[in-house]
């Protein structure tokens, strides 16, 4: 479960507010959509509950499953059951695709005191996984992200996620740069991953990933806080008035 | 009665000819000597040297010595530790080559050996030793010259392809710091190919060697070097020049990896003196403490249609300071040469130091050249994407350091050779990790 309360953030080297007195809940088993505009501070909120270290935040507290998580660097939020599939996914050149996720499976293993996984059984849960995906074997042995297009590094980043099997998983901005097909294959690897224990949230800019990964509840976000709440019909309102009215709200 | 023909044995006629022979290299060596004396050793007004003074850096010069029976054990009992893959090893001990350290029995065949020594009294092979034109100003080239003691000269016939790696192994004994001085010789014939593999190693780290390589790489022939230059220990010093000559449609590639070695200056100074000559230069350094690499290259392109590569990584730590100097000179007859060369580093410290001088000379008017050079830091972008999937800061700093390395070492294409530098290259990244762990 995330809780977020009353949050305030500002870039860690600029005098400038993003997030300004934002809260919102996401409830395990819930899948919530954050809505909003270009430069709402959705992708901030993503890296800040993911502890990325070019922010400061000023006023609030973050927490998953009751504890905060401020006090502690990106892995150890990782490890703690967070995962952030980003909107951009970093290019990694000279690491195979396998090697990393072995190497990320194996440190939350550590962390959690669990034992690493054996090759055999990492390389079927991998290729077990990459299948569901449509991610062919070749494109594990190349470089993370190197020349992937769009569709494949988002994929990849689904597969990521599929495999760690986190807590709390914040989806940023999955559906950019995807054509019809792979936005479904990735809508499906997001879907098998609901259930009673996990809590998702799913940031977008369109309403158009929400008719393949319906959520739960629908919140709109502009100039860094949450202007309104609601279920599934306020994003088709959104997509048929725009954000107009909650820019103007939130003014 | 006729004047009596007085009868020569072979050996007095060989003899005889090596001093009609000899004033000609004695001459060279002379004048190569006198080139030094005048100079003096080189420092940091002296362009090409002016990021290592060796003049500020070398205190004292030790003296040669030649090994004695213990020294010889040692170096057997080293030499079967050292980790070069399945090769045809070619040993020098202490500046002089040593047949019954070397594989001798099992040359490849169309491969010929012969000490440096007695190359240079049975032929004339002076103008082979000394090719025009490369290195002729540098004084450490014309000390080398003039104080080489011994080497070893390898003669590769015509069209003969060596599947097996040739291994020249320069190695140096214990006991007081001392001095050697080598120069070596492989000629490759037309149309041959094979790969030399060069490895240095001594016991103890107070050391001074001085090492020039010189390659002919004959008309379509393929060689490939792969070494690995540097000794053990902050009081090594290692001057390594590497001439080589590229004649029509030869392709020569030449990978180094530098790691561990006090002071360590690599010079290569190859010239391209024939059409469609194929040139590729690349290496990886690995630096830490307050240890000094330099690599400085000299690309001549002399002739149309040649193509150049060279691409060198760093990974500095510590207080180490790394150096590297490219120069191409395309000349006015040398069109439709294509060259790129790449440079870049990572400094990992504060006290660590990078100096990365590229620079292109292009007379012809049409060529394709370019180059690239950068000195950076890991990218955080990337460490938080690692820590943000688990993997805590220092593992996932090692693993970009091991990918930004492995990159590098890809262009070796012995496989055998790639994985023995590949985790030369893991074990300096695990130390890196174990040392500053509190």
């Amino acid at each position: 479960m995330l809780e977020i309360r009353n949050l305030a953030v500002k870039l860690a080297d600029e005098d400038k507010q993003i997030i300004n007195g934002l809260s919102l809940t996401v409830k395990n088993g819930e899948v919530a959509a954050i809505m909003g505009p270009n430069g709402s501070g959705k992708s901030t909120l993503s890296y800040v509950v993911s502890g990325k270290e070019d922010y400061e935040v000023t006023g609030g507290d973050i927490l998953i499953d009751g504890e905060s998580v401020l006090e502690m660097d990106a892995t150890e939020r990782a490890n703690n059951g967070l995962f952030l599939a980003f909107q951009y996914p970093i290019e990694i050149p000279g690491v195979a695709t396998m090697t990393f996720l072995k190497a990320a499976l194996n440190a939350q293993a550590r962390a959690r005191g669990e034992k690493e996984l054996q090759t055999p059984e990492f390389m079927k849960r991998v290729r077990e996984a990459a299948k569901k995906l449509g991610i062919d074997q070749d494109m594990l042995k190349r470089p993370l992200n190197v020349g992937f297009s769009g569709g494949e590094k988002k994929r990849m980043e689904i597969l990521q996620m599929a495999l760690l099997q986190p807590k709390l998983a914040i989806l940023d901005e999955t559906d950019s740069g995807l054509d019809i097909d792979a936005l479904r294959i990735v809508a499906d690897g997001v879907n098998a991953l609901r259930a009673p224990d996990r809590a998702i949230l799913v940031i977008t800019h369109y309403q158009r990933l929400l008719d393949y990964i319906k959520p739960d509840t629908v919140h709109v976000m502009a100039r860094g806080r949450i202007v309104k709440t609601g279920g599934p019909e306020l994003a088709l309102e959104l997509e048929k008035h725009g954000y107009r009215d909650f820019v103007g709200e939130a003014a | 009665m006729g004047e009596l023909k007085q009868v020569r044995t072979d050996a007095e006629a060989a003899l005889i000819a090596a001093w009609d022979r000899a004033p000609a290299q004695a001459d060279w060596r002379k004048a190569a000597f006198a080139r030094f004396a005048m100079a003096g050793l080189p420092h940091r007004r002296i362009e090409s040297w002016h990021y290592t003074d060796l003049r500020g850096l070398l205190r004292t010069a030790l003296p040669t010595r030649a090994p004695d029976s213990a020294a010889v054990e040692g170096a057997r009992a080293r030499l079967a530790a050292l980790r070069i893959g399945a090769a045809t090893r070619l040993v020098v001990l202490d500046g002089a080559f040593r047949p019954d350290l070397s594989d001798m029995d099992a040359l490849p065949e169309g491969v010929a050996v012969q000490s440096l020594a007695a190359a240079l009294v049975a032929d004339d092979i002076v103008s082979l030793l000394a090719p025009k034109g490369l290195g002729d100003d540098d004084s450490i080239v014309a000390l080398n010259a003039a104080m080489m003691q011994d080497g070893v000269v390898v003669r590769i016939a015509p069209g003969a392809v060596v599947e097996r790696n040739i291994a020249l192994v320069t190695l140096m004994s214990g006991g007081a710091p001392h001095a050697a001085f080598v120069r070596s010789l492989v000629d490759v014939g037309a149309g041959a190919r094979a790969r030399i593999v060069e490895i240095a190693d001594s016991p103890v780290a107070e050391i001074q060697s001085h090492d020039a390589l010189v390659l002919r790489v004959g008309e379509g022939a393929e060689l490939e070097h792969v070494a690995h230059v540097g000794y053990e220990g902050a009081g090594a010093m290692q001057l390594h020049s590497l001439l080589a000559t590229l004649q029509r449609d030869a392709t020569f590639n030449s990978f180094c990896l530098v790691a561990d070695g006090g002071l360590v200056r690599r010079q290569i100074f190859a010239h391209l003196d024939g059409e469609r000559a194929t040139l590729g230069l690349r290496g990886l350094s690995l630096l830490r403490g307050r240890e000094h690499a330099d690599t400085t290259l000299v690309v001549d392109h002399a002739l149309p249609y040649g193509v150049s590569r060279e691409f060198y990584r760093h990974i500095l730590d510590g207080e180490a300071t790394g150096v590297y100097q490219g120069q191409v000179c395309v000349r006015q007859h040398a069109q439709k040469t294509d060259g790129a060369m790449k440079s870049q580093a990572l400094v990992l410290a504060e006290g660590a130091a990078m100096y990365n001088k590229p620079e292109l000379e292009i007379f012809a008017d049409d060529v394709v050249c370019g180059h690239g050079a950068t000195v950076g830091q890991l990218d955080e972008d990337q460490i938080f994407y690692l820590q943000a999937r688990g993997l805590p800061r220092a593992e996932a700093e090692a693993l970009l350091l091991e990918a930004f390395a492995n990159e590098a070492i890809d262009f070796v294409t012995d496989e055998t050779l790639r994985d023995i530098f590949a985790q030369e290259a893991r074990e300096w990244l695990a130390r890196r990790v174990a040392e500053r762990r509190p």
